[in-house]
């Protein structure tokens, strides 16, 4: 049996997606279904004085509207967050607002009906008198004194400081650089928009007291914790929560969303089921957030292009209240990889999480860690233009050398292992750079606006151990956890934690326990996202899949093997230690006899008939493996982008993008560039395109699919792509993330592409051809 | 107040009553139960719910299914003749165009929409005729690969 591991096994799960056949969770149909729809606030700020529903309730087909005091009365808990920064001040949260709405969108009220469309319809029949209050949509001016308060009992709207790195350390190298550059940087809002909205499905079992959530959710488990200790208070094992195909989550579906909390309740009230799908208008307003910085920045650099020290500051917009993992994104995620792929001594953040009138922000892909580079790469950038140097040579002079992994930086994390020069070789050679430089000055010379655009960027994938990580803020530990069970014939089903929306575990998960176990990956079925079948999880969300979720599988076959050799040993009358499991082929055998082999199938029989099994050897064979991660892996990038700028309309053309990324050895190779591809695209989008921008009023301006721009088919040439491999020394596969790093090394390519054409220092992003048009004037 | 629409979707003839406003998406989903054609957005945007009707790319989430009556509509569910995969679906599989799976039946019949116009569009064509249908997972890349990987197939 031939390796499967870094081959490109087509996709497992394809052929129901193409064939119209995905079990997403609002193609769910039940006898007597009923339908969900949540009245929104209109106003970001506003005390509710009445809602009066009687002329939604005599529609016919209406079964009930709920208000937030329903639910408060018929036992809801608040939501819960899942990190807590020291001193964070946590404001309640309800799945229904009872008395005050903070942001356009916050909901009020929950109808219940035969049809979507009467829902609909008595949305506009209940009646809400809101009395409007002063709001605060930004970042930075909530923080100010006499803003107007999100929730009254936080002051100044901070619900959490931040600091990591040495401030004095940071001083000196500031003081001693030959230039300190300055920049106020806004790291744009982000609407994460997976084009499958959210939905969930419950149905109240009223004999057992049982509740099945049907869910998109990228990590059903530890929504089955939060609803079941906190929000719903079902008793877990009377629970199950399925996320079935989810389509994209991008972060946006890791967190418990109040609809998760109506849904449920209200089926167990009427006790008929219920299901609720959010439009694309609903979730601009009700989906978390990204991004969303306002940042002052200082770096400083050595006449030789050094940098001596970067000193942060960061106003990080958390919207109206604190989302599952809120305070995570701006605090470790995002200052603790400002070190970038740098070694700077001097480094210290500061960040304030503040309240504002506006939907809640928390991960979208990359989660911080795009901020943290977007940061990094154009400080560097404005640095070497201020010297006078090639953005190029100045990264190269500041990386961390290859010889010095495992490198522990100033800001707390421990980067597992890379070779910066390397990759950055590579990318320069892949994209013949010293043409592109040569091109670029004969198209300045014809007054053309070309430009060369460059970015580094690491990510933090797959966090650990638990230990550190609870020690840090999360309320739940990093592992993930495996199970194999194999069946008389030798076939096999893996059980897994990971979530796959578009990640292709049902192939990629397949494909370990296939090489772990010498068997086909044919023979390898992969439950994921059910509580009811998985045993435990934690879920898909911080490149984390592989790198745990896939050690997970590698330490539950080593059971399977372990068991299956002393099978084979017993039945071959051999001393245990003779025995051998050969994982090319699933067999099993005296060393040096191969051809006198206990077969997979022989070896799984052997535990049903259960007659030939050494002493004392429960019969069956399933095996389950947690794995907790040691530490962390580090996944690195660099990206060379070429764009020319049209200074008739502002417009930026890509005219070659190419990429090179180290993600450690690599389970599927069509899979993995499959994610960084789209998420280079995704991050473009943020360059380019992507806003969140409210007026004055709180109201979200860019609030639908046509005023919100997304990356289209015709944004991007072909982007060429490279790799470079540093296994990753903390799992035994040697892989690190790759779902979000296109993402992250993506943004600043761009702009610093851009500012190189215009050449200027900075621009804020989006770089709409208005924004760039003004700024050639 | 309702309507008795007649249409055949995918080859099979249906008679319904519907009220007016009821969107051709929903009585695909909803009534007939062909829930392949996924709804994506609210505004004729993403292009997930793309269908043929009457051989035309429409919008299912913008045309009323009293609009549908007497039209011959082909969904996703349509596409693989006798079971096996059509020569689009193949080679999405091949080139890895999809990873959720959400866009993927509009992004289909998009493309064969496309193919039927143009036998052997260029990428550029491809790119510029794909841009009613969003995807967030893929980058569009091996998308284009697949439809030019499509377009081999079936010259």
């Amino acid at each position: 049996m031939a390796k499967t591991v870094g081959t490109s096994v087509k996709r497992v799960e394809d052929p129901r997606f193409l064939r119209g056949q995905g079990t997403y969770t609002a193609n769910l149909q039940l006898p007597g279904m009923t339908h969900l729809a949540v009245k929104r606030s209109p106003h970001a700020h506003a005390i509710i004085k009445r809602i009066d529903a009687t002329r939604a309730l005599a529609l016919p087909g209406v079964l009930g509207v709920f208000t937030g005091k329903d639910l408060i009365e018929g036992g809801c808990g608040t939501l819960p967050v899942g990190w807590s920064v020291p001193n964070q001040k946590t404001p309640d949260r309800h799945a229904l607002t009872p008395d005050r709405v903070r942001h356009v969108g916050d909901g009020v009220a929950a109808v219940v009906a035969e049809s979507s469309y009467i829902a609909r319809d008595a949305l506009d029949l209940i009646e809400v008198e809101y009395e409007t209050l002063p709001l605060v949509t930004d970042a930075r001016k909530a923080a100010e004194p006499g803003a107007p308060l999100v929730h009254p009992a936080i002051a100044n709207n901070i619900s959490y400081e931040w600091e990591l790195g040495d401030k004095q350390a940071c001083a000196d190298g500031l003081a001693e650089a030959h230039i300190v550059v300055e920049q106020e940087l806004i790291n744009t809002r982000l609407v994460p928009n997976a084009i499958e909205p959210r939905a969930c499905v419950a149905q109240w079992n009223a004999p057992d007291d049982q509740m099945t959530i049907w869910t998109t959710s990228q990590n059903p488990h530890p929504i089955r914790v939060l609803l079941s200790a906190f929000t719903l208070k079902i008793p877990e094992h009377k629970l199950r929560v399925i996320a079935p195909d989810v389509g994209g989550g991008f972060g946006s579906k890791i967190f418990h969303y109040p609809e998760e909390v109506i849904v449920p309740w209200v089926s167990r009230k009427i006790n008929r089921p219920v299901k609720w799908v959010c439009t694309r208008s609903e979730a601009f307003i009700t989906d978390s957030h990204g991004r969303d910085h306002v940042t002052v920045a200082k770096m400083g650099f050595k006449r030789d292009g050094t940098i001596t020290g970067l000193q942060v500051t960061t106003w990080a917009n958390q919207g109206a209240y604190l989302s599952t993992f809120a305070s995570l994104i701006p605090t470790i995620l995002y200052l603790g990889c400002i070190s970038g792929m740098y070694k700077v001594k001097g480094i210290f953040g500061h960040v304030f999480g503040t309240l504002t009138n506006t939907v809640p922000v928390d991960a979208v892909r990359g989660a911080g860690r795009p901020e943290a580079a977007y940061l990094v790469e154009r400080m560097i950038d404005i640095g070497a233009r201020r010297l006078k140097k090639d953005p190029w040579e100045v990264r190269h002079k500041n990386f961390i050398p290859a010889s010095e992994f495992p490198y522990q930086t100033p800001v707390a994390f421990n980067y597992d292992s890379g070779d910066y020069h390397a990759i950055c070789d590579k990318v320069a050679t892949l994209a013949d750079l010293k043409g592109m430089r040569e091109r670029q000055s004969e198209a300045r010379k014809a007054g053309r606006l070309v430009g060369i655009g460059f970015s580094t960027a690491i990510e933090i994938s797959g966090y650990g151990p638990s230990k550190v990580v609870t020690s840090i803020g999360s309320a739940l530990g990093m592992w993930e956890s495996a199970a194999l069970r194999v069946y008389p014939t030798g076939k096999v089903t893996l059980f897994t934690g990971s979530h796959s929306h578009g990640q292709g575990h049902e192939t990629t998960f397949a494909q370990i326990a296939a090489d772990e176990l010498g068997i086909a990956v044919s023979d390898i079925e992969v439950v994921h996202g059910d509580t009811g079948r998985v045993q435990q999880g934690v879920g898909t969300f911080g490149s984390r899949s592989g790198t745990v979720g896939g050690t997970a599988v590698v330490k539950a076959a080593a059971k399977v093997r372990e068991k299956m050799r002393r099978i084979a040993a017993h039945q071959l009358e051999a001393a245990e230690e003779d025995v051998v499991f050969d994982q090319s082929n699933g067999t099993a055998y005296v060393k040096g006899s191969p051809d006198k082999a206990k077969t997979f199938f022989e070896m799984a029989f052997s535990t049903f008939t259960a007659n030939q099994l050494p002493a004392g050897m429960e019969p069956g064979l399933e095996e389950t493996a947690f794995f907790d991660p040691t530490g962390l892996t580090a996944p690195n990038s660099a990206h060379i982008a070429q764009v020319e700028v049209d200074p008739a309309t502002g417009e930026v053309e890509i005219q070659r993008y190419v990429a090179v990324d180290d993600v450690g050895n690599i389970i599927n190779p069509m899979i993995v560039e499959g994610q960084l591809l789209g998420g280079i695209v995704h991050g473009v989008g943020q360059a380019l395109l992507e806003c969140a921008r409210y007026d004055s009023n709180g109201q979200l301006l860019s609030g639908s699919m046509m005023d919100y721009a997304m990356p289209r088919s015709n944004l991007m040439p072909m982007i060429e792509m490279g790799r470079t491999v540093t296994p990753a020394p903390s799992n035994p596969l040697g892989v690190k993330g790759a779902g979000e790093m296109g993402t992250i090394a993506s943004t600043p390519a761009i702009c610093n592409a851009v500012m190189d054409a215009l050449q200027i220092d900075h621009l804020d992003m989006p770089l709409t051809p208005e924004r760039i048009w003004q700024a050639l004037q | 107040m309702t309507h008795t629409i007649s249409l055949t979707v995918n080859g099979k003839a249906h008679c319904s009553v519907v009220e007016p406003r009821l969107l051709l998406v929903h009585y695909l989903r909803d009534i007939l139960g062909l829930t392949g054609t996924n709804i994506g957005c609210d505004t004729s945007q993403c292009g997930s719910c793309t269908v043929h009707m009457d051989g035309e790319a429409v919008k299912a989430c913008t045309v009323l299914a009293v609009q549908a009556d007497g039209a011959s509509i082909k969904t996703i569910e349509g596409m693989a003749a006798n079971g096996s995969l059509h020569p689009l679906q193949e080679a999405f599989r091949e080139e890895h165009g999809l990873q959720c799976g959400y866009c993927t039946p509009g992004m289909i019949m998009a493309a064969d929409a496309l193919l039927r116009r143009n036998h052997k569009p260029s990428e550029a064509q491809i790119r510029q005729e794909l841009e009613g249908n969003m995807c967030r997972c893929t980058g569009y890349q091996n998308i284009v690969k697949a439809v030019q990987n499509a377009a081999l197939k079936m010259a």
